[in-house]
């Protein structure tokens, strides 16, 4: 009898199979996105903040970060609908004449900019750790895992603070960047142990697969296995971390910048603004630190939905 | 006659996906005689184990049963709200499933998972339902059912837990058990046991089995009759002997000739080129005609129902007396 | 090196445990000791070029782990393996070890987890044939994967599909045909049909068969099911708790079981011909290998065990053409029995 044909019944002159990006909008992923209608809404709200954040040089109606064009004399002006209201501030202004809806948009683009830095460095730290760990096991395994111990019984603002402080005594007159550095730097180390965790523990799963002996038995070094083979498929939980902590990320370096040890005060963040404003809050002033508040809040809110749905929509039990 | 302990008619049991609706079970029929052992085989994705999980009303949603009717003792148990079917399953249906570790509360002893079984459905004292439950251990030939009857899931071997399980499902006197692949996961020397222990409580407590595998030895050795099942739907159904040593089915034939033999060589295995169609792949017509060796034009037209092939039923046109008479 | 003289493979007293001991602060606090399984626990045995020997037994035999102990995925605690008279263990890590890795490969049991479900078929057949640099350019390899994939009943075109999109039985199928990239002398498989269908199983079985006639390949298949192992093997090693118990050519292996275990597990098995033969009842179940009963390990199960079985573990002798590992039949206590020859008329006689 003749080797059979293969199985599929449509083998004879198969398709080529869709190219990737076409691929994505037939998929599952793609049709849970658009039958959420939280993740839609949380998407969008994500998205217009970040276009008012990048875009910001050209869509605020005025540039608070040029000193010159501050009006002191409009200082602490109600949004534009209250009674003492000029229609030019649509928000108001800040105790030193800025206006807030476009402070809000350069402020906002910071704390995205140290949000998303501080993800990716703690991502490649915390992954590349679990990676590690997971895979060679042994003593290095214990020892990665206990540092991850210690540093979670520390709590993450502390830890910032810490690291935040060494930083300033290292370098006393810090220029602006190097205070950037030493703030995203903190902000990574306080989050990373998350995904090292994630990561070994999906890595002890995969090590024992059988496509992975397989690799053994051909030969490949445990470095190209680890890169090539284990990598791909531990990264899924990853991405929806990852999501997450940019959320986490924002308010850590809010409340450092609330506590004056995170930005600069010249870039003046959400956190920045919030502070200063706190200190009208009882005199009526109650704009000057609602607004930034809000923004947080929204931005936070928005890409924490975003995360939450993708972790279901990512998780093939679920679907 | 007597009235079927269990009957199935025309069951059809969907699945609905955003790709369209898959029909899992397609107008399934079957009767169980009180006292009888069934045996339903198939290959995986041929519904054996959706029929089972049907019958016992454990179909997980989205698939739900979209036609027929499941009859237990005359009454209808398919449409039954949760808290009958609750009252059907255990007292009157008992189940065994495939693996024994994940089958019983690793939390709770023997004794008082057993315990529980016996007086959620049975009137009787904390004291009379454990010395009732000490009896079934002793009868599955656990040694020192009184003490180990105090020991918790762990304490046991897999062989030991299965025996557990069939004591468990007997516990509450049921007419009728549904096994589903009870000794795929034990070694196969236990396997044999196991077998030998099913078939011999089932006979003394008087309980019909549904017994679902993939393992036609298992099924020789333990059922009366025997149903193939194929894409959703029934092959062949008849005496285990007929089935197995005279199959009418081109399918049950392929079935039988694959399976290599402990008692003679041979050089090659019958095989049966291709394979079992996806759900959402199931040609019209007869299902298997695209890799029938005596598929004709009927065939991948017309479906066939089950037709009288001598001392089994099979689905096959091969079997219609017109088509015979025309030959 | 001559290839004529010596067998392909050689395996000499090879053991392995493993160390499951509580972790250390445990062991302290609770002053428990250590805690090993002597998974591998002596096996000796060879194979010949192109034949085929297949080990069985039931869980915790100890066959996976000697089937890794021969692709060198695990080390051995003690013992040697020889492929073509160079010791492995050496061997893998001596300049030659690609050259050596080419010569045998593996099959898995689970046709879910051997592939990498991130990788097109494409790249995973042909990562031995980068590993090793056998073929550089990129249309080489393509035209070989293609020609690897048609030797094992697929087509060529679906080396661009991903692995989730083939039924269990394609899969393995793409197994094998990583395999063989290699061009291998020697394949190990563990258990490469035990998780898919009859009928499936009979078609991947055929192609195993049709390759090593064509090929002239050696196989030592790993399975715990006798019938299958009746159809591929030449010889066959019954393993319990770590050891050979029997060693026999099929045909007196099936024919003329000698050891308890092995008739034990024959009896054991489902008889589809339903022929109503006897059978001796079964005793007990396989023991934790963690405290493995002293001297024979199989004793507490065998209606033939004396004092002796006890104390004294039986050494693997060579008795009648047959390895045998037991002191009933040294002793000549017990007599291998042909399976009745009537049952084989009756078998016979009922032939579809």
């Amino acid at each position: 009898m003749s080797l059979p044909l293969s199985d599929s019944p449509v083998s004879a002159a198969p398709p080529k199979p869709p190219g990737g990006v076409r691929r994505f909008f037939a998929g599952d992923v793609w049709h849970s996105f658009t039958h959420s209608p939280v993740a839609m809404v949380s998407a969008l709200v994500a998205l217009v903040c970040l276009v008012c954040a990048l875009g910001a040089n050209l869509i605020a109606p005025h540039d608070t970060q040029d000193l010159a064009k501050i009006e002191l004399i409009d200082a602490r002006l109600p949004p534009s609908w209250a009674a003492e209201g000029k229609s030019t501030y649509l928000l108001g202004t800040d105790d030193q004449g800025r206006d807030i809806l476009s402070a809000l948009m350069f402020g906002t683009r910071i704390s995205l900019v140290v949000g998303v830095a501080s993800v990716i460095v703690s991502m490649v730290l915390g992954v590349g750790l679990g990676l590690l760990a997971g895979f060679v096991g042994g003593r290095a395994d214990a020892f990665i895992m206990r540092v991850c111990d210690v540093m979670l019984s520390f709590p993450s603002i502390l830890v910032a603070l810490l690291v935040d402080g060494v930083g300033r005594a290292l370098f006393p007159n810090a220029h602006d960047l190097l205070a950037f550095v030493v703030l995203i730097v903190a902000i990574s180390l306080s989050g990373w142990v998350q995904y090292a965790r994630t990561v070994r523990g999906s890595t002890l799963v995969e090590r024992n697969k059988e496509y992975v002996q397989a690799a053994r038995v051909i030969g490949v070094s445990s470095l190209r296995i680890m890169r090539r083979h284990v990598l791909p498929n531990v990264m899924g939980p990853v991405f929806v971390l990852a999501t997450i902590q940019i959320a986490t990320a924002i308010i850590t370096e809010a409340t450092l910048s609330f506590l004056g040890v995170g930005v600069p005060p010249t870039s003046p963040s959400l956190g920045t603004m919030i502070r200063v404003g706190n200190d009208y809050l009882f005199s009526g002033e109650w704009w000057i630190t609602f607004f930034p508040g809000a923004t947080l809040v929204v931005v936070a809110l928005s890409v924490n939905l975003l995360g939450d749905w993708l972790r279901d929509a990512l998780n093939p039990r679920l679907r | 006659m007597t009235q079927a302990l269990l009957s199935v008619s025309h069951l059809r049991v969907e699945f609905p996906t955003r790709h369209g609706t898959l029909v899992a079970l397609d107008d399934i029929s079957f009767d169980i005689a009180p006292g009888e052992i069934l045996g339903v085989v198939g290959e995986s994705g041929a519904g054996k184990s959706l029929t089972g999980a049907s019958i016992i009303g454990l179909l997980d949603p989205p698939g739900r049963i979209a036609g027929g009717e499941i009859r237990f003792e005359g009454r209808r148990i398919d449409n039954l709200p949760y808290e009958e079917m609750r009252r059907v399953r255990g007292r009157s249906i008992g189940a065994i499933f495939q693996d024994p570790l994940t089958s019983l509360n690793p939390l709770y002893t023997v004794g008082q998972q057993l315990v529980e079984t016996i007086r959620t459905h049975l009137p009787m004292s904390e004291a009379d339902a454990k010395q009732r439950a000490i009896r079934l251990l002793e009868e599955t030939g656990i040694q020192a059912a009184g003490q180990r009857i105090d020991h918790y899931p762990h304490q046991f071997s897999g062989g030991m837990r299965q025996r557990v399980v069939i004591a468990l499902a007997l516990a509450a006197g049921p007419k009728l058990v549904v096994a589903d692949e009870p000794t795929t996961a034990l070694d196969v020397s236990v396997q044999a046991q196991i077998i030998a222990l099913l078939r011999r409580m089932c006979r003394e407590h008087g309980a019909a089995v549904m017994l679902v595998t993939h393992d036609m030895g298992v099924i020789a050795e333990t059922c009366d009759r025997v149903a193939v099942m194929y894409a959703g739907r029934i092959a062949e159904i008849g005496p285990v002997h007929d089935v197995i040593h005279a199959p009418a089915h081109p399918y049950t034939v392929g079935l039988m000739g694959s399976i290599p033999a402990m008692d003679h060589d041979r050089e090659r295995l019958l095989q049966i080129d291709g394979s079992m169609p996806r759900l959402n792949a199931i040609p019209p017509g007869c299902a298997f005609n695209p890799r029938c060796p005596h598929a004709f034009a009927r065939c991948r037209v017309e479906r066939p129902d089950l037709l009288d092939a001598g001392a089994t039923r099979a689905a096959c046109w091969l079997h219609d007396k017109q088509e015979r008479a025309a030959a | 090196m001559s290839t004529n003289v010596h067998p392909l493979v050689e395996v000499q007293d090879l053991a392995k445990s493993f160390d499951v001991s509580a972790p250390w602060l445990n062991r302290v606090v609770e002053r428990k000791p250590r805690q090993f399984v002597h998974a591998v626990d002596g096996v000796s045995f060879t194979i010949e070029r192109g034949k085929t020997l297949a080990l069985v037994g039931e869980s915790g035999c100890g066959k996976s782990t000697v089937a890794r102990l021969l692709v060198g995925l695990y080390e051995p605690t003690a013992g040697h393996v020889r492929f073509d008279g160079i010791d492995i263990a050496r061997g893998f890590k001596g300049a030659n070890g690609a050259a050596l890795r080419r010569r045998m490969q593996m099959i898995f049991q689970d046709p879910y987890a051997s592939l990498n479900p991130r990788w097109k078929v494409l790249d995973i057949v042909a990562e031995p044939l980068i590993e090793h640099r056998l073929i550089d350019d990129t249309a080489g390899r393509r035209a070989r994967v293609g020609e690897l994939l048609q030797s094992v009943g697929l087509a060529a075109t679906d080396m661009e599909k991903l692995p989730h999109q083939f039924s269990g039985g394609q899969r393995q199928r793409i197994s094998i045909a990583r395999a063989l990239a290699t061009q291998p002398e020697f394949l190990v498989c563990d258990e490469p049909t035990s998780a898919l269908d009859v009928s499936v199983q009979a078609q991947v079985l055929n192609i195993m068969k049709d390759l090593q006639r064509r090929q002239g390949l050696t196989y030592l298949f790993i399975s715990h099911n006798l019938a299958v192992v009746r159809h591929v093997s030449d010889q066959v090693g019954v393993m319990y708790l770590g050891r050979l118990v029997e060693v026999a050519d099929k045909s007196e292996l099936f024919g003329r079981p000698s050891h308890p275990y092995t008739r034990m597990l024959l009896d054991a098995i489902p008889d589809i011909g339903m022929s109503g033969r006897a059978r001796t009842p079964v005793q007990g179940e396989v023991p934790n290998p963690l405290s493995p009963p002293s001297g024979c390990s199989f004793h507490p199960r065998c209606p033939h065990a004396n004092a002796r079985c006890k104390a004294e573990r039986p050494a693997l002798l060579t008795i009648g053409g047959v390895k045998i590992a037991c002191h009933a039949i040294e002793e000549g206590r017990l007599q291998p029995e042909p399976r009745s020859a009537a049952r084989q008329e009756v078998l016979a006689a009922e032939q579809l």
